[in-house]
């Protein structure tokens, strides 16, 4: 049992929650996730770490509200239990002075950024993060990646908030002026493809940061396998970063789709019949 | 006269077998378990015995059985074995104590699983538990993973007066026992009847640990006296072909671990999905491969077959779990290999490009080896593929832990005593020798509870 310090609101369906999780907190680092499990029926799915308090014993994880376990997270009230957190899981990101690292983030995946491209800025890196959404006021945690970017570029879908259009675009342009060291991208799988392939010219390295369908998140059952440089890789204990170029993208969106129908059939009987006893 | 044919056990009848995940075999009544034990010879030698990896003194608790002293028959196989009612259920007697005896040069042997079984079910029922456990506290000792060697370990150092404290990575105790092994074969009842077993014996137990992760064993090292290894074999193997990236194809382990440990056949009541076809096809030839096949009949699958590369004879399945599948319905298709899975337009799994082989000469396993047939090559359609063609050991914790030796599958090195490659670290179970039966890996760890021991009386 993991109680819950804090669970509010940062953006529209965008929640920010703090967790007890003291032995998680003690060995997080940055690029790590949880595999979190709700209640006793609850599926077990992995949220990437985006900020940990060894002292304070504490975690937080962001996350958007769209399917049942999210919605389920979404409820759980201050000083209430979440049944089980197990991590810090996967191999961390590997942190060193690259030079000028851009920082790609989409959606939910802006709170993932943070912690890699804090680290980064530590280790002596020029930090130029770039931050997209559909709409401003989806952008979340603008204020702590501006503290620890030396420039950053927000991109809306509809123009609300800075460049009209995908951050890819904004990847796109500043590579045209110059090619930094690394591009570190976390965020839609579609995303990640579109990044690891604009860059792919330009020879720069690409470490994408995926978020494949998982269960066990420990390398029992292979539901997060993805080809990378033409072979099964499990994103759970070989990753979950890997090299942008080597990722075949359309078989792992291909995987995440597996379980649309049963996915929407579950969120219609939950919202329908609420928390409790909405099975059949 | 020795009736030469053993007293057969009841099954589930067949429409709530392919319905419902109630347990299949439904063990012996007091008669047919006295009927039955009347038929042990009592060999002096009891080559049985001998062939037990836990030595259980089998015509002894038989003779109690006969005469109707049930506990006295417990407590003689709880002196060797905590968990009869488990392995009476899951040990594969034919290859080991049944393989020896007498009665098998007249016919059936004993049936020595049934009786044992027997015994466990009494325990359930009347709650035996032994629960005496030296009060002078002589050190900590922590175990990482709770499967058969986990539980053994701990119930053996634990009796030995060691404080014991599991560490399970996922978030049910059991291992194998709870995510591999499904529940019409072992009803998890049994199950948490042992665990609250060695619960109530003092030992601690912490889930949702994942050591490699949560805990390094060098952290493990600073805090406990001892650190047992039992984290078994617990990743999928895949083929190796084109096409297993594809939706609908599983890993057994996948499979397993949605239906077993998330109760995925009760979805939506229960969130994690399983996604399943009217054709399934299995590949591999073991008991797993005979576990999800039966699985998927009960989730509603109008065919499955098996696909095996090599015969029937050669199959490691248990013959039991083999005639189970058949009377169920599940097909076989011998001497076929897959080279690939082919998908539709959709990214699923359509078809199974197959090959024809036949057996050759014997290989390292003692088997005749497959040889590909050239030009054999075939199709068959299918709508979920999954591969169940072994474990091998989980690479997590080796790799924070680099002074710990492993040979080139990945299993821990051990002396015979199960001492590691790192001082105070032991080993034992699947993790030393690869995937194989819970009675071996409780044998390894009753032995490598008392070197501990011994180490640590020094």
């Amino acid at each position: 049992m993991f109680k819950v310090i804090s669970n509010r609101i940062i953006a529209p369906g965008v929640r920010r929650m703090e967790i007890l999780a003291p032995k998680i907190a003690k060995k997080a680092r940055a690029g790590q996730f949880v595999v979190i499990r709700v209640d006793e029926k609850g599926e077990r799915i992995p949220l990437t770490l985006v900020d940990w308090d060894p002292e304070k014993g504490s975690i937080t994880l962001v996350f958007q509200e769209v399917g049942v376990t999210t919605k389920k997270l979404g409820r759980i009230r201050e000083g209430e239990y979440i049944l089980d957190v197990t991590g810090p899981l996967g191999n961390p990101t590997e942190i060193k002075k690259y030079g000028v690292v851009v920082g790609v983030g989409g959606g939910v995946g802006n709170a993932c950024l943070l912690p890699v491209m804090k680290e980064f800025k530590r280790a002596g890196n020029y930090i130029v993060s770039m931050i997209g959404a559909r709409t401003s006021e989806l952008i979340i945690l603008e204020d702590e990646l501006k503290e620890v970017s030396d420039e950053i570029y927000i991109a809306t879908d509809d123009g609300s908030r800075g460049y009209k259009g995908f951050v890819t675009d904004l990847l796109k342009k500043y590579l045209e002026e110059k090619v930094p060291d690394l591009v570190y991208a976390v965020g839609p799988t579609i995303m990640l493809k579109v990044v690891s392939s604009i860059t792919r010219p330009y020879n720069v390295k690409t470490i994408v940061s995926l978020n494949p369908i998982m269960v066990d998140g420990t390398g029992m059952c292979g539901a997060c396998r993805v080809i990378v440089n033409g072979k099964l890789r499990f994103a759970c204990i070989d990753g979950p970063e890997f090299d942008g170029h080597k990722v075949d993208f359309d078989s792992l969106i291909n995987r995440i789709k597996m379980y649309k129908r049963e996915e929407e059939l579950a969120l219609s009987l939950f919202e329908k019949r609420g928390n409790k006893d909405y099975g059949i | 006269m020795v009736s030469k044919r053993a007293i057969p056990m009841r099954k589930l009848s067949m429409d709530k077998r392919l319905t419902t995940f109630e347990e299949v075999a439904l063990g012996y009544t007091e008669e047919e378990a006295l009927e039955e034990a009347k038929r042990c010879l009592k060999c002096k030698l009891m080559p049985c015995s001998k062939s037990c990896p836990l030595n259980i003194e089998i015509p002894k608790f038989v003779k109690c059985i006969e005469r109707r002293e049930y506990e006295k028959g417990l407590n003689i196989i709880l002196r060797a074995n905590p968990f009869p009612a488990i392995t009476g259920r899951v040990c594969p007697q034919e290859v080991l104590c049944q393989k020896e005896c007498t009665l098998r040069k007249l016919g059936d042997p004993l049936a020595i699983g049934r009786l044992e079984r027997f015994l466990g079910d009494y325990q359930i029922e009347n709650n035996i538990m032994n629960l005496d456990v030296p009060e002078k506290v002589r050190g900590s000792i922590a175990v990482v993973g709770s499967g058969p060697a986990g539980l053994m370990g701990a119930v053996e150092l634990r009796k030995l007066g060691y404080e014991v404290t599991i560490f399970e990575a996922l978030h049910e105790v059991g291992g194998v026992m709870v995510y591999g092994i499904p529940e019409f074969r072992l009803p998890r009842r049994v199950l948490w009847f042992y665990v609250d077993y060695v619960k109530k014996l003092g030992v601690r137990i912490e889930v949702d640990v994942v050591v490699g992760r949560t805990y390094t064993i060098d952290e493990l090292l600073k805090e406990y006296d001892a650190v047992l290894l039992a984290t078994g074999a617990g990743t999928p193997k895949f083929l190796g072909i084109p096409g297993e990236e594809l939706n609908g194809v599983y890993s057994a382990n996948e499979f397993l671990i949605r239906i077993n440990l998330m109760k995925a056949y009760r979805f939506p009541e229960y969130d994690t999905p399983i996604k399943l076809g009217k054709k399934v096809a299995v590949i591999g030839g073991g008991n797993t491969a005979m576990d999800v096949s039966r699985i998927a009949l009960r989730l509603g699958a109008e065919e499955v077959i098996v696909l095996y590369r090599r015969t029937e004879a050669e199959m490691p399945a248990r013959r039991e779990e083999i005639e189970n599948a058949k009377e169920e319905g599940v097909k076989f298709m011998f001497l076929t290999q897959p080279v690939a899975l082919i998908g539709d337009e959709k990214g699923w799994v359509k078809k199974i490009r197959c090959i024809r082989m036949r057996l050759g000469e014997p290989d390292a396993s003692g088997r005749r080896r497959p040889i590909p047939i050239p030009g054999s090559e075939f199709e068959i359609e299918v709508d979920n593929v999954i591969i169940a063609i072994g474990a091998e050991v989980n690479k997590l914790i080796q790799r924070t832990a680099p002074n710990l030796k492993v040979d080139k599958k990945g299993h821990v090195i051990v002396d015979k005593y199960g001492r590691t490659s790192i001082e105070r670290v032991y080993a034992a179970g699947d993790v030393v020798t690869g995937a194989a039966t819970v009675i071996e890996a409780l044998a390894a760890a009753k032995t490598v509870a008392h070197t501990i021991h011994r180490d640590l009386s020094k």
